[in-house]
């Protein structure tokens, strides 16, 4: 692996995402992706007796689906990398214990997803592995009982709050293989819009997801037309118009290759979610169907996938802290 | 039926739920926040002996949305002193919003036997 500029990392061999995986909820099925995922459930509690028990179902059957997809044997597995939004992430270690694989929590929030791809890739990349496997996940009620309210309070939401996924996503990484490859890597730095708004998250994030876009440009050179496709998640509605615009003041102009996975997860119209989508399992569940189809197919080439978390918590929200927020990108080449 | 009466109450009722509806959508305020306001408001114009006029006007339609509690609470406490001297400060409230708080505890103890949380429509 070579660092290119500042912090962007290029990937020497070849690692591939072998297969991805992913499993959504009821409302999630009702959106324009339906037909891009592996499996939709119908009931939020996936027959269990607790939304944190069902999601951690979500990310044990997406994480089985994804090594299933792969044709590897589960021991082959050298690490796994996966994360949620749950505290101490208990969703993943408690879903993924019985799969008996070397295990890491990562915690980055929404950029959860890029985050664990990333480090599985450098892992193989640095000869530490060959199969790795990457998943995450969310859930709308577990994340608004912890974030937010109680459901049985039964609160609106504001206009600027994105509605947290209820789905996991997963990818097999692999060492050499036929692509589609990850290519370069540009971690992201953690970035203070100063906003303290726990219902604008997208605004809260913008700012870190255009530093590692600017940083990302500069280290290798590139320029927005490189890729075909430059995906963020989950900015939401009014983070991707922000991110449109500074962006372009920076002397990027991405509007015409770039869409938000927390926009393209949801009907506007229809589903009423107002901001869009967001959680570490929009990005994943969007990316294991709906993009890895594309690259697979070949309609996708080339893209950009930027990540995008906000590392606040219940409690800094209610003591008045800011929002941070940090932003993970890798580029994938067919 | 005093249908005037009704009427009454639905344009001040009303009228107390849209300024908490603009609240949420044109503030940062958290409905958690909106609501303790709004006990804290109540509470401030019962003390002054304003909010009874409201009540006097449109009943249930004052009495009936949070700022009613938070009147409920300084009145109550205000003839509590005049019974019990000092102490009464701190028994009047809660004793005068005794049947409102008492029964949603327990009918909020009966919902949760019988039903289960939802995930929101919107």
């Amino acid at each position: 692996m070579k660092k290119i500029g500042k912090q962007t990392y290029k990937i020497d061999g070849d690692v591939s995402i072998l297969s991805t995986a992913c499993i959504a909820g009821p409302k999630e099925k009702a959106g324009p992706l339906s037909k891009f995922f592996d499996q939709t459930v119908d009931d939020e509690f996936w027959g269990e007796e607790t939304w944190e028990k069902a999601e951690s179902k979500f990310i044990k059957e997406t994480a089985e689906l994804a090594i299933n997809k792969s044709g590897l044997p589960t021991n082959s597995i050298d690490f796994c990398f996966a994360g949620d939004l749950i505290n101490q992430c208990t969703t993943s270690s408690f879903g993924l214990m019985n799969l008996n694989i070397p295990y890491f929590g990562v915690f980055g929030a929404c950029s959860t997803f890029v985050e664990t791809n990333l480090l599985g890739s450098s892992m193989i990349d640095g000869g530490f592995a060959q199969n790795v496997l990457c998943a995450c996940s969310s859930h709308f009620c577990s994340a608004e009982k912890q974030f937010r309210f109680p459901l049985e309070l039964g609160n609106q939401r504001p206009p600027s709050a994105q509605w947290t996924v209820t789905a996991a996503g997963a990818s097999v990484l692999i060492k050499d293989g036929n692509g589609p490859f990850i290519r370069t890597l540009t971690p992201g730095k953690i970035v203070d819009m100063g906003i303290k708004d726990a219902a604008n998250m997208g605004a809260a994030m913008a700012g870190a997801a255009l530093d590692t876009l600017v940083t990302h440009f500069n280290d290798t050179g590139r320029t927005p037309d490189y890729y075909d496709m430059i995906f963020t998640g989950d900015l939401g509605y009014i983070g991707k118009d922000i991110l449109i615009d500074l962006s372009r003041e920076s002397g990027f102009d991405i509007s015409n290759n770039y869409d938000d996975c927390g926009v393209l997860i949801f009907d506007k119209k229809t589903q009423d979610t107002h901001s869009g989508g967001s959680g570490c399992g929009c990005v994943a569940s969007v990316f294991g169907g709906y993009i890895y189809n594309q690259l697979k197919s070949g309609q996708l080439k080339k893209i950009l996938l930027i990540a995008t978390g906000a590392l606040t918590n219940a409690l800094t929200t209610q003591q008045g802290q800011t929002i941070p927020g940090i932003a993970h990108a890798i580029s994938i080449e067919v | 039926m005093d249908w005037f009466m009704i009427l009454k109450a639905f344009l001040v009722g009303g009228a107390i739920c849209v300024i908490g509806q603009i609240l949420i959508d044109k503030t940062k305020l958290t409905p958690a926040r909106i609501l303790v306001a709004f006990v804290t408001l109540g509470a401030i114009l019962g003390g002054l002996g304003i909010y009874q006029y409201l009540i006097d006007f449109a009943g249930c339609g004052a009495t009936v949305p949070l700022t009613g509690f938070g009147n409920l609470l300084s009145k109550g406490a205000i003839s509590e002193v005049k019974d019990s001297g000092f102490i009464g400060a701190f028994i009047g409230g809660v004793k005068a919003a005794s049947a409102g708080i008492a029964s949603a505890v327990f009918f909020g103890y009966i919902a949760s036997l019988i039903s289960k949380p939802k995930i929101k429509k919107q």
